[in-house]
């Protein structure tokens, strides 16, 4: 069989340009090992009542992020030694490097509530190198609330990631934009990577689609349903509020931010035919990039040089995805059969992820799931195969998770995975929520 | 039975009278005409033969007495001008009558020989005018039509909704396709026969898609068959200026099982009256 031979070719090109700059060599699908890794819950360092919330709070997270992270073997809890560790001084290097944790590194610390203040000391061990074993030592002060106690968690797993991952910021602390009808009304939500937190950021009682977070995390683009009809609108994060954008006349939609937060492109009708167009982060200098009779839709930068840009078309039938030069010159289709719409473009600029359905036709199952695809060799895998309809993925900031919608549960939901396909699991469960959108950082 | 017609002169050659007698077994084919010389067998053969022939009709007309002169009879002429009107509005009426000693109008009341009246009939009226007169009576009649009032405008645009509803069909799609499909031409060409024969309605043109494929292809594929349609429709003669479109994609669908009937009910071009 080739394909599993070429699956394992792309993840091995996809996390070992990843992690090139480190020591640890590690993959999906090769046998190669992750880091073992040991997360003990963090003790109280006071006596106030209210550690405990926090701490439970602060564990959970640290814990998840950790497993989260794709590059860490998280040793199960039941191995771990008894007795709780708070300071360098309770650790006892044997019981975590030996059987039956096994662990190759040590993340603990402490937590305490002091009057209006929480304080938060970690520490990362090399359990196995006795004589300095510390990799990472942190503190953290912020207010004693469990919002505040996630934040920390997520603060020093990201540290641990950057630390252990290639130099590769971690997510924990990224978020996620995504639509959500869950009020009656599509409006565009905001959450944190994990699922937690989400809240509504638009009121505006339409329809509103397609939300796109811009490079920096101040605004978010998206489409919405006004009285002139669909116009692409942007919100600023910091005003809180929908901030002016050109109306340019016909079905704008699906807009994307180029890397550098200049420009933006997006799908607009506007000349009696969906075509592409780019225009500056403020709506001026409009330029069309696209010209033939037929939708065209979904574009996405090249992440890492913002010089191509891929969408989808239909042009030639069923929708497929095609790649230009950022400028329109030089357009191709990129897939070659079946039905492929909504790509991303990965962080590092190798790899697309779209939805497909395949084998489109009579007899065929039609099911639709998420494809990853290297741009150089147009070889792809399958990352979905749990039925459904799995559609808009989008690449998390570090390249090692995409986020997708999935109806496989019943209904349509927000799922993240590695992206190589395995640690599917849903991150929302109220309502439908669909178009997730990934931080850029 | 014979057919005879006989022409015989009676008293004075100068004044002939016609007896006719028709079978009741229909015309002969050979009937003939005699003629007799004025001689008294033949007179009392002949009268005879009339009283024998009895069962035939007879026309004699009897000697006119000599007119007494006669009473002139009445004449009469009524007419209305306007003979159409709106509600609340008048009209005249303009009569003539002579040789009447006694003229009325039906509603109006006893009038003059000749004159005209002003009059705002409720409602479409006859007027009759009766002269009379030692001549007799004679009788004259003029109609004035009232013109319902128009229906207030909110009436009128319900009406034209409706009309709308009932005769403005929705354009179907094949999947994936923006192209009015062979089957939907009779739809599309009587939608433009009374989008055009109603210039004041405005129409918008939602594009509508099946659940299938992403909500951004979705809502593209959506503009692109609402303009298909507004497309056929400016090119059949309807004003481009009175028709919109937008699109829904797959985000308001008007059927949402999961099968094939339904989403042919989905792919469409949605007519929704403005106004």
């Amino acid at each position: 069989m080739i394909r599993p031979i070429i699956f394992a070719v792309i993840l091995a090109s996809l996390f070992s340009s990843a992690f090139a700059q480190d020591w640890i060599r590690t993959g999906t699908g090769l046998g190669v090992e992750k880091v073992r890794i040991a997360v003990p819950d963090f003790k109280a360092a006071t006596q106030d009542p209210k550690n405990t919330d926090l701490l439970r709070v602060f564990n959970d997270t640290l814990f998840s992020d950790l497993e989260n992270a794709g590059i860490f073997d998280v040793v199960s809890k039941s191995f771990y030694p008894l007795g709780p560790i708070g300071t360098p001084a309770d650790v006892k290097f044997e019981g975590w490097s030996g059987p039956p944790a096994n662990a190759a590194m040590l993340a603990f610390g402490n937590l305490g509530v002091t009057g209006s203040n929480m304080t938060v000391q970690g520490w990362l061990y090399d359990v196995k190198n006795v004589a300095s074993p510390q990799v990472l030592g942190k503190q953290y002060g912020d207010a004693p609330t469990p919002d505040a106690a996630r934040l920390t968690a997520h603060k020093f797993a990201d540290e641990i990631i950057f630390r252990l991952g290639g130099g590769i910021q971690g997510i924990a602390e990224s978020k996620i934009v995504f639509v959500s009808s869950r009020t009656g009304k599509k409006e565009i939500w905001e959450m944190d990577y994990d699922g937690n937190n989400q809240h509504q950021v638009t009121h505006l009682g339409s329809i509103s689609l397609s939300p796109r977070f811009s490079p920096d995390g101040s605004r978010i683009a998206f489409s919405s349903l006004t009285k002139s009809g669909w116009d692409i609108l942007m919100y600023s994060l910091e005003l809180d509020r929908v901030v002016a954008f050109p109306r340019f006349g016909g079905t704008n939609v699906s807009p994307a931010w180029a890397p550098d937060g200049t420009k933006i492109a997006f799908s607009s009708s506007r000349s009696g035919d969906p075509e592409i167009y780019v225009a500056e982060a403020a709506g001026t200098n409009l330029k069309r990039i696209t010209s033939f009779k037929g939708p065209d839709v979904s574009p996405t930068w090249n992440r890492k040089t913002g010089a191509q840009i891929a969408w989808v078309s239909g042009r030639s039938g069923l929708p497929q995805i095609y790649m230009s030069e950022a400028d329109g010159t030089n357009a191709q289709r990129f897939t070659e059969e079946g039905y492929a719409v909504s790509p991303s473009w990965s962080p590092n600029g190798q790899f697309l992820t779209f939805s497909w359905i395949r084998h489109y036709g009579p007899g065929a199952p039609g099911a639709q799931d998420i494809y990853l695809m290297d741009i150089a060799s147009k070889q792809w895998v399958q990352l979905t195969h749990d039925g459904g309809r799995n559609d808009s993925p989008c690449w998390s900031p570090d390249g090692r998770h995409i986020v997708f919608q999935s109806n496989r549960s019943g209904t349509e939901q927000i799922w993240t995975m590695l992206a190589d396909g395995t640690a599917q699991k849903p991150v929302t469960a109220s309502g439908r929520n669909s178009q997730p959108n990934w931080s850029w950082k | 039975m014979r057919f005879l017609q006989r022409r015989l002169p009676f008293r004075a050659a100068a004044d002939e009278r016609r007896l006719t007698c028709a079978t009741r077994l229909g015309t002969h084919p050979h009937g003939g005409e005699v003629k007799l010389k004025l001689k008294w067998i033949s007179l009392i053969l002949a009268l005879s033969a009339v009283i024998m022939l009895s069962a035939c009709k007879k026309k004699v007309a009897p000697p006119p007495p000599p007119p007494p002169p006669p009473p002139a009879a009445p004449t009469a002429s009524l007419t209305a001008n306007p003979n159409a009107i709106d509600k609340g509005q008048s009209s005249t009426l303009n009569w003539e009558t002579s040789n009447a000693t006694d003229v009325s109008i039906d509603g109006v009341g006893a009038v003059r020989p000749t004159g005209s009246q002003s009059v705002t009939p409720p409602e479409s009226t006859t007027y009759t005018l009766t002269a009379k007169g030692p001549g007799g009576t004679q009788q004259a009649t003029a109609r004035v039509t009232v013109n319902a009032p128009p229906p207030p405008p909110t009436a009128s645009s319900a009406t034209e909704e409706e009309l709308f509803s009932q005769n403005v069909k929705d354009i179907y799609f094949d999947y994936d396709k923006s192209d009015v499909r062979g089957d939907q031409q009779s739809s599309l060409q009587s939608d433009v026969a009374f989008l055009r024969q109603h210039p004041n309605i405005g129409v918008t043109v939602e594009g509508h898609c099946d659940e299938r494929g992403s909500t951004e292809y979705n809502l593209a594929l959506g503009d692109s068959r609402a303009s298909a349609v507004r497309n056929a429709l400016v090119q059949g003669g309807v004003a481009g200026d009175h028709v919109k479109t937008i699109s829904y994609g797959k985000e308001r669908p008007f059927c949402t099982e999961s099968n094939e009937q339904c989403w042919q009910q989905n792919r469409r071009g949605h007519f929704v009256y403005q106004k």
